[in-house]
This record gives structure tokens, sequence and C-alpha cells, in this order.
């Protein structure tokens, strides 16, 4: 088990640049998922902390040793593939087994060593088959297993359910998540699915176009999203963004709507709402203009406009609601609930 | 699936696949007709009358110690062509198959000797290994090899076989290049991670995932030894020294055209005919079936 930490870390592929300047220090044990949408950035740089892409410049430390030149084999991690990387041609027993047997271990000691993580996995009975005798759920839990024999310091994950049906994932993500806090074994966890990186992560590393955009606890992210993109990407559905002005503890909105809070703030902003934020509230100051109801049985999601103005606003109700496109409603929120980012460089404007 | 295309007329269909049906029966058919029936004659030494003799040239031939140490030859001969091309072609993907920059360069390199015509080939180790003119026994005379391979029959056959397995490591190469690129490379990754060194990468995955591609180029280059060296061995040595590179097709060829004997010719002909068909099945039989990891 060991800390990793990242040092001004640049990763350039000719003249392009594609990670710039990443810094973040990951605890001993901790479960930290980097989130970003496709071509962030985040599996190179997960590849790269497994050494499988070499590092441009700034340094990448596993425990107090700098592994940037280090090969994967060296650096005592293990890391579950995407497309699980199973070999085709081995048993699973010898799919698990085979880093231990190039280490040296003895036979016994690879066949208990394998016999007890099948049994964690609950892969017993599959262990002398070949990998394409398995289904998808038990070969992920063949390409777990193999990186749990060895006992790494480091467990690394690239979207590893991304190929897994909606029951089985949601399924898995509890499963990796109760294995890991089991073994206590520091792991970093990359996923493109807000929702598998809230629920899984102690902490969220937010990467947008080769840039950290937050790193903090799964609710820091929901409650002070630091800037304009990570409150966008996480919640579902994603918060509101409405144009607004901010001046003396009052927001006025695109329609001369006039809600108390912005704090000490002024000048023109980017107001972020969550959907499940507003109430619904006949006095509300914000008055919307209903298009479109989704039912999803335990809440109902009302899509519409801000009224007088083409500003798409999106709410969240509990229940069972309905309403006539063209109905308006009146939602109130309260102050605390109001996000402001600055509309030029997105970052947050503290109240 | 292939789906069926229906024709309103039935000509039509016939009629597109004449001119390749002529070709077959031209170029292929009735030739081998021909020579089953020459296997079946006799002619006397002036060539003067003919004989119908049923399979008494294949009797002949097996009794012949000649042919069959020719047989025998032939198949050391095919071995060391296909093992020494394909192992050499193995090698050289799986280090182009691990290079970044410049990887396009390399590959047209390697596969231009697939373009070098038999003959010409044959002729440029000729050449190289010409006892008084050629470099290379020039060379291997500081280190005390006596170099003639007009007069040495290991050597005239060490010889051909270079020359044979030197342009046959292209079309080699390529397939084994194609078939490491098709492995995962996520795969090697884990492998990687999990602790192998390129080397032992190489002898626990890609040699293994490879191996359906191996055994179709082993059926491969046994055909192309037995049957398409025969331009690098006329080249080279003309089959000498004392017969000593003199392989079935080349016997053939002697036989019949040197030597006269048509029927004895046509006989091994057709001998090379059954070989050659064996051959072709075993390659459908086994090799179209994907070799089970």
């Amino acid at each position: 088990m060991a800390s990793i930490t990242l040092k001004d870390l640049v990763k350039s592929y000719g003249d392009t640049e594609v990670l710039h300047h990443i810094d973040g220090a990951i605890n001993d044990g901790e479960f930290v998922v980097i989130v970003g949408p496709s071509g962030c950035g985040k599996s190179t740089l997960l590849r790269m902390i497994a050494g499988l892409e070499t590092v441009t410049s700034g340094d990448i430390q596993i425990g107090d040793r700098v592994v940037n030149n280090l090969e994967p084999a060296n650096r005592d991690i293990a890391m579950v593939f995407q497309n699980y990387a199973l070999y085709p041609h081995m048993s699973v027993r010898e799919n698990m087994g085979y880093g231990l047997k190039i280490r040296g271990n003895s036979k016994a000691d690879i066949n208990r060593r394998v016999e007890e993580a099948a049994a964690i996995l609950e892969i017993g009975p599959y262990l002398d088959r070949k990998p394409r005798q398995l289904s998808g759920g038990q070969r992920q839990r063949v390409a777990m297993g193999r990186a749990i024999v060895r006992d790494p310091q480091v467990f690394l994950f690239d979207e590893p359910l991304s190929n897994l049906d909606a029951k089985l994932r949601v399924q898995m993500r509890l499963e990796i998540r109760k294995l890991q806090q089991r073994l206590g074994v520091t792991s970093i966890y990359v996923t493109h699915d807000q929702v598998e990186a809230m629920t899984l992560g102690d902490r969220l590393m937010v990467l947008n176009g080769g840039y950290v955009e937050q790193f903090g606890t799964p609710i820091e992210l929901y409650d002070r999203p630091a800037t304009l993109f990570v409150a966008g990407f996480i919640g579902s559905p994603s918060m509101n963004f409405l144009p607004a002005e901010v001046a003396s503890g009052m927001v006025t909105l695109a329609n001369g709507a006039r809600l108390a809070g912005g704090g000490t703030a002024s000048g023109k902003v980017t107001l972020g709402l969550r959907p499940e934020h507003l109430i619904a509230d006949e006095t509300g100051p914000i008055e919307i203009n209903v298009q479109l109801c989704e039912q999803l049985g335990a809440i109902t999601l009302l899509h519409g406009h801000l009224s007088g103005t083409d500003v798409e606003c999106v709410a969240s109700m509990p229940g069972h609601v309905s309403a006539a496109p063209g109905t308006l409603m009146r939602f109130a929120i309260a102050p605390e609930h109001l996000h402001m980012f600055d509309t030029q460089s997105g970052k947050r404007v503290d109240a | 699936m292939l789906k069926r295309v229906h024709f309103p007329s039935s000509l039509l269909p016939y009629l597109l696949v004449a001119p390749q049906i002529a070709i077959t029966l031209v170029f292929f058919i009735w030739p081998a007709s021909q020579a089953v029936y020459q296997s079946f004659l006799i002619e006397d030494a002036f060539g003067l009358s003919t004989e119908f003799v049923w399979f008494e040239n294949f009797e002949l031939l097996f009794e012949d110690d000649i042919y069959l140490a020719t047989f025998g030859r032939t198949i050391f001969f095919s071995a060391a062509v296909a093992i020494l091309s394909m192992s050499m072609a193995l090698i050289l993907a799986g280090f182009a198959d691990r290079v970044v920059r410049g990887a396009t360069a390399y590959r047209t390199l390697l596969i231009w000797p697939y373009a070098v015509a038999p003959v010409l080939a044959g002729a440029l180790w000729v050449f190289m290994f010409n006892p008084t003119l050629g470099i290379f026994p020039y060379i291997l005379d500081f280190v005390g090899v006596d170099w003639n391979h007009y007069l040495n029959g290991n050597q005239a056959m060490a010889l051909v076989v270079f020359a044979s397995a030197w342009k046959q490591i292209a079309y080699n190469f390529l397939f084994y290049l194609a078939a490491m690129q098709s492995i995962p490379r996520s795969v090697i990754e884990a492998a990687a991670i999990d602790g192998a060194g390129p080397i032992r990468r190489f002898k626990d995955f890609i040699f293994p995932l490879v191996s359906p591609t191996t055994f179709f180029l082993l059926v491969i280059n046994a055909v192309y030894a037995f049957f398409e060296t025969f331009g690098i061995i006329h080249a080279v040595t003309q089959g000498g020294p004392a017969n000593s590179t003199t392989i079935l097709v080349y016997k053939v060829f002697n036989d019949g055209f040197v030597g006269l004997d048509l029927g004895g010719s046509a006989a091994q002909s057709v001998i090379l005919m059954v070989l050659v068909i064996a051959m072709t099945v075993v390659q459908f039989r086994f090799v179209e079936r994907r070799v089970q990891y």
C-alpha cells in the first residue's frame, strides 16, 4: 500500500500537449476516481501511472519512489482493462497466477492465492475454463482476480465496467467498492460516468481538456463546484445555467425576476440552479413555461423555458406531476443553492 | 452468408464464368490429364515408338534409389527452408511490431525481396557466393572455410536453402506482422504489468497467439519449397554437384527435358500432383478451422 503523488505532470504527443501540469496527492488506501468526458486525457493519465505511456515532464511518485522511468513490472501495480485483456490461450487459473509465476512464487503458493482470490470473487467453479467460455461479468471478475492475487500497492481501473449491461454494472460497482474497502489498497479508477464516479470515489478528480477542473470529495463537487464545467458534469439531470446580474444581495434574471441571494458578488454572472433544488411555490420568483413532462416514477422532470425568455430550464419534482405544454409554474430556491460563475472564465464567484 | 443472386436468363452466369473455366481447362486440366496419360507410356531411346505399360513407370521409380534419395532430400530441403524462413520472419516481425518511428519504411524494405523473381534471387546469391568472385567466400576464407558450392554438395545445399528461404521471408513476415498486430494491445500491456519482459512476452503470448498463422505458413512454405524453388535451383546449382541439390521438381525437369525420359518424368509429376492435392486438403481441413487455444 502506498500513496501516489503527481507533480507538475505533463504529457505531449509531438507538439500537442494533452495533459497540462497535473498536480495531485492520493493518500494511502484512498479510492480516487478520475472522471471527465471522452478525450479529456483521463486514460492517458492512468496509463502514465501504470507505465504504459512515457512522462514528458514532471514526476509520478508511488510511495516514496519516483517511478517515471520504471518498467510497469517494477511499479508494483495491477491494472484492470476496459476489455479485460485476459490471456485468451490460458485458463482462468493460469491467467490469475501468471504474475506470480513470473515472480517465481512456488506452485503451492500460487494455487493457494489464486483459490483465495477466486473464493472472494466467487469464480471458484470456473478456474479451469478458458476466457472465451465465460460471460462478460465472469471475465470482469477474472480480470479483478488477476489484479488482487498479486497483492500490489496500487490498483488501476480503466473503465472496467463499460462493457457490461446496466444492471450488472451497478452490481459490479458495489462489489468493486466493497473489495477495495476490504483490501484497503490505494486505487485509481477512470470513468466517464459521473454516477459511477460519485458512488465509488472517496475523492474525484474532474479532468477536462487535459486540465484538472476540481479535485475533491463527491459532496464537495456537488455542493460547491469550482467551475461551470464541474457544475454541469456532476449531478443528474445537470444543472440549469441562466444569465443573471447580481447587485447588493439580489440576483436579477433575464426576464426581470429577482431572487434574494448572491452575497457580495456583483455584475454579470452565470447563475447555476440544480433542478432538484427548485421547489414548487405559488409565490416563488422563478416562473417556468413548461413544454414537456418526463415521468420517471419517483420524480418528474419538467422541461421548459424561463417565462418571457428562451433560456432553457429543467425542474425536478417529487412524485407524479403532469402539466400541459404552455403551463406556467412558479418555483422558489433557497439562497444557499445559488451557484454563481464568472461569465468569462467559468470560475466560481464566491458569495 | 452469401446472398443468392438470381439472373433472369440462365445463360448469363455461364458466360461470366466461361473465361475462367476455359483457362482452367487449357492450362490446368488438359496438361494434367496429358501428364497422367504420359506416365503410362514408355518411349524407346530414339523416340520412334511408344508403348502403353500401365504402372511400370511408377514401379521403376519406387525401385530407383536415386529417386528415393531425391524424395528424402526434398523433405530435408523444404523443412530447412520452412524453418529458416519462418523463424527469421517471426523474429523480424517481432521487432517490426515494436518499432514506433519509421515503421512503414521498415515494413516496405522487408517486403521488397518478395518482388524479386526466383531466377534473379538465385543469380544474386550465385554472385555473392561465387568461389572466385563472390564476397562471401572471400570473408569465409578468413575463418578457415573453403567455400566452393560447385564441388561441395553440402555447401551447395546450404546455398539453395539460404536463397530460397531469403526470398520467402518477406511473405512470412507480412503474415506474422498482420497476426501480431491483431493481438489486442491491452493483452500485451497486461502481461507487461504482470511482470513479463519483452522476451517472456514473446514466448508466452505472441508466439502462442500467432500459432494459427504458424500452421498456415507451414503448409504454404512446404508447398513453396516443393514446387516454386525450381528457378532458384536452376540458376544456382542446376541440381548439382552430383545431384546433391536435385529436388523432386528439378528431377522432373531434368529427366524429362534433359534426359528425355518422358514417361518417367510424367510419372514423377503425377506423384507431385498427388502430393500437392494432399497438402491442399490438409490446409483446407485444418487451417480454415482456427487452431484452438
